[in-house]
């Protein structure tokens, strides 16, 4: 009986593991576009994740907008953020030391999770009774239906990433741009106006993922940490830049981190992700589909 | 060739000079004595810890080019180790410091060993993703008092135990000692080989290699460097608090004012992390004391602000201004 | 007494076959010519050569020893120094910094490696530079740089990727001055060059790659009457005209 239970907790768990791998992927996506796009690490990608999830946190609570509803309003607005951090801060660290464009981007996480605690507070928010709840069970696993929601959500959006990146007229462009900025913009195609759509549509991602996110998951400043961090973690063990990579790894991540949360302790989740990651750095530095 | 050697400037770094620090180190040993104020020696003592911070930071980030976003990392495991020698053991808080160093060196290895082959965002990724790890863990590791921390054991001061009671004074000189100790290895550093090879792995690690550099092996001696004396200023920091919990010295916070210090007085520079204490804390101590606790947060937003003005406009910091005027 | 000996050295990117299956020595005292149209292979020959980039067959023998795969630091710690081809200088440093870098290389001693970079800043004629930053530098003077940079590391063998690729003929006279300057010391050069007419007059042998292949190898005037390798020039010449 207990040898049953065991095994039925072990099988939810690598559901819930699964679930939560793709919206890891979604996340990771977003940060591994703009990446392969210009060899830039944000390091405020958690941060942008938080603003989204407080975004869709403050429609709800002012105007009683759905997350559902205020997707569109919350992704629009973090395609102009991502676009306007281009803009103004990491155009002009392009050519700077590793040094300055690392600092770039933290600066911008400090400033984002002090701006949150000044107008939110350390509380832990949520979103009471959103359209998408409760749940529903499917071959005796429990599954959460905003949870399922958000899985298929990430998988369709990151699917559409590819799609756009490999398939469209744009997307070759923006290949092309990362693959070599003079050669391309010999061919016409301008770089600057590339760079701003990579990280307006990386910060889109992570929107989507903030905004799905919020609807069964705490809003506070330090959110953004564990999944950036994550994000990291997947992007280096997908391989810089791959967009493939990011969600075959953020899955593995998923069921790697909530399986091994739940058979170790919840406390060694970050422990679990730095070991895969420092796995992945002795082992595979190129990741598993980075180019060489 | 003329037109060449006029739009060259000319390389002067502002020369502290013979008398400068001398004058300076007089006057500095002489405070105590001259202010009586308590806040101004508390004040004090922590600028002279953030300055010290700030260039053990400067050695691996400065110099060497190795941004580390988790330095207070090696600050808590110093701290915790003097803490829990003396606790458990009663080993002298002078001895726990020497013990308290290694152990952050040690952990310094851990994290450098798999990374610095690699790019350095690789390594600046693994430092935060230390940070929280150790935070979680100590958060919940009973056996060092977990989330709740530890309260030290007060006993009668004396040098031995590295407590004082009856007056701040001891720690101010403590922490001096330490300010003296840093700049002197910075300054032999940046006169030896080895701080000619670390510049070199900073602004070019492949011409550094081909000139006979093995970057992996001198980026980990500039990280043991970095975190023994990251380690050393855990003890001073208990000492002085007589409390230490996760969240005091794992937070990321507390890594963010450390890189603050010289990212703001301009890093790389022998004279940066102590214009950086000298300007930054102050301000954040002051500031504090004015709004209290009702605007938590906002020395976050204008420690971010300033972070990112200095890397997207000012990457040399107030050093690289001083330099400029000169 | 040979210096350098490779032998079937491949390297690829990916698909790609940047060289394939090269064989080439380098005697003591010699000074040998690599030459080929652009993306020959040439740069990256001796980026394997020199152990920055791990062949994927082959092996390089260098003063007699086997140092296939050897890192680049322990080779050129061995004696076998190489520049850039895109000139690498450490921008922030001073140019004598630069130098001593180098030169720290055979000593720690600080004042003897000032006067070690000194000396060799004084060779190459760079010494009234020596207090300057390196980014100010001019294209002709960084290279100079990057050369004085080498010297200083003490080379038994020093290998110069296009050290007069963009430099007026005035600049490239005075390069190639240097260069015999360097050769009565006693180094060994194995020199990469673009350019057939500069490189030709100085070689006691030169070498000849085409898309990533060895296609001649000889003394320079057999060389520039060689069919194969007029071929491959003109090709370039026809592509270049038609691109
Ligand atoms: N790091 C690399 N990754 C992928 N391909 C590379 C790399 N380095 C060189 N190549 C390719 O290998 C081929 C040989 O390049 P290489 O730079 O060795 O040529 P080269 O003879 O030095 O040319 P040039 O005269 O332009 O300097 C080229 O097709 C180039 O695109
Ligand atoms: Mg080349």
């Amino acid at each position: 009986m207990a040898a049953v239970n065991t095994v039925e907790i072990l099988v939810q768990t690598a559901v819930s593991g699964l679930l939560w791998g793709f919206i890891f992927a979604l996340i990771s996506v977003g940060l591994t576009v703009i990446f392969g796009v210009m060899d830039i690490v944000n390091f405020a990608h958690g941060d942008f994740l938080m603003v989204s999830m407080y975004g869709a946190f403050v429609l709800y609570s002012f105007w009683g907008l759905d997350p559902l509803l205020s997707l569109p309003l919350v992704v629009a607005f973090m395609f102009g953020v991502g676009v306007l951090t281009y803009r103004l801060l990491i155009s002009r660290v392009l050519d700077a030391p590793m040094l300055a464009q690392i600092f770039a981007t933290f600066g911008l996480l400090v400033f984002l999770r002090g701006a949150a605690h000044l107008i939110f507070h350390a509380d832990y928010q949520s979103i009471k009774n959103p359209i998408l709840s409760g749940s529903f069970e499917l071959f005796g696993v429990t599954m959460s239906v905003p949870q399922v929601v958000a899985a298929v959500g990430a998988m369709v959006i990151t699917g559409l990433v590819y799609w756009f990146i490999m398939k469209t007229e744009t997307g070759w462009a923006l290949q092309a741009v990362a693959e070599d900025k003079e050669a391309a913009s010999l061919m016409g195609i301008d770089s600057e106006w590339m760079y701003s759509l990579a990280w307006g549509l990386g910060s889109a991602c992570v929107a989507i993922a903030g905004v799905l996110l919020s609807n069964f998951y705490y809003i506070f400043p330090e959110v953004g940490v564990m999944f950036g961090l994550i994000a990291y973690v997947a992007v280096a063990l997908g391989g810089f830049g791959s967009v493939t990579g990011a969600l075959v790894a953020g899955v593995i991540i998923g069921v790697a981190e909530v399986l091994g949360g739940f058979l170790i302790g919840p406390e060694y989740k970050y422990v679990i992700v730095f070991l895969i990651y420092l796995a992945v750095v002795v082992l595979r530095p190129k990741g598993l589909m980075g180019k060489a | 060739m003329l037109h060449e050697v006029e739009v060259l400037r000319r390389f002067a770094p502002p020369r502290l000079g013979r008398f400068v620090v001398p004058a300076l180190l007089l006057l500095l040993i002489l405070f105590p004595f001259v202010v009586n104020a308590a806040f101004y020696v508390h004040l004090m003592i922590l600028v002279f810890l953030f300055a010290y911070l700030g260039q053990a930071w400067n050695i691996l980030g400065g110099y060497t080019g190795q941004v580390s976003l988790g330095h207070a990392v090696f600050l808590g495991l110093g701290a915790y180790t003097s803490t829990l020698l003396f606790e458990w053991y009663g080993v002298s808080p002078w001895i726990g410091m020497i013990a308290g160093g290694l152990v952050a060196m040690a952990f310094g290895l851990i994290i450098g060993l798999p990374t610095f082959r690699l790019q350095g965002h690789y390594f600046a990724i693994a430092t935060i993703a230390v940070g929280e790890s150790v935070l979680a863990l100590f958060n919940s590791w009973d056996l060092v008092g977990g989330a709740s921390g530890i309260y030290r054991t007060i006993v009668p001061e004396s040098w031995w135990a590295m407590q004082f009671h009856s007056s701040k004074d001891p720690y101010y000189f403590i922490a001096l000692g330490l300010v003296v100790t840093i700049f002197t290895v910075t300054r032999l550093i940046e006169r030896s080989r080895l701080g000619y090879y670390f510049r070199a792995i900073k602004e070019d690690p492949d011409a550094a290699k081909s000139l006979g550099i093995d970057t992996t092996r001198y980026k980990l001696y500039s990280m043991m460097i970095s975190a023994f004396f990251t380690g050393l200023a855990g003890t001073l920091y208990v000492q002085y608090l007589l409390f230490i919990d996760p969240e005091m010295v794992f937070l990321l916070m507390l890594s963010i004012q450390i890189c603050l210090v010289p990212v703001l007085g301009g890093v790389g520079t022998l004279w940066g992390p102590a214009v950086g204490a000298a300007i930054l804390i102050p301000i954040s101590e002051f500031t504090r004391g004015y709004l209290g606790g009702s605007a938590a947060g906002l020395d976050l937003v204008v420690y971010g602000a300033l972070i990112m003005l200095v890397a997207a406009y000012k990457p040399a910091g107030i050093m690289g201004l001083l330099r400029k005027a000169s | 007494m040979t210096l350098l000996k490779v032998e079937n050295l491949t390297k690829r990117f990916g698909g790609l076959v940047a060289n394939d299956d090269v064989s080439m020595y380098v005697e003591r005292g010699e000074i040998v010519g690599l030459i080929g149209p652009n993306g020959a292979g040439k740069s990256t020959f001796f980026s394997t050569v020199s152990g920055y980039y791990r062949p994927d067959g082959g092996k390089v023998y260098f003063d007699g020893e086997d140092i296939t795969g050897l890192p680049t630091e322990k080779v050129c710690l061995r004696g076998m120094t190489r520049t850039f081809q895109i000139v690498k200088p450490f921008s922030d440093m001073t140019v004598l910094e630069n130098v001593m870098v180098g030169a720290f290389a055979r000593s720690a001693r600080v004042s003897e490696v000032r006067d070690r970079a000194l000396e060799v800043l004084e060779f190459v004629g760079l010494a009234d530079r020596r207090d300057f930053p390196a980014a100010g530098l001019t294209i002709a003077n960084k290279k100079r740089l990057e050369l004085a940079r080498a010297l200083a590391t003490e080379p038994k063998l020093l290998m110069l990727d296009e050290v007069m690729a963009g430099l007026t003929p005035r600049e490239t006279q005075e390069a190639v001055e240097l260069i015999h300057r360097i050769h009565e010391r006693g180094i060994t050069l194995f020199i990469v060059e673009h350019v057939m007419e500069v490189i030709m007059p100085i070689s006691d042998r030169v070498y000849v790659l085409d898309g990533g292949r060895k296609i001649a190898e000889g003394p320079p005037q057999e060389i520039a009457e060689n069919e194969e390798v007029i071929k491959a020039y003109l090709g370039e010449r026809y592509h270049a005209a038609r691109g």
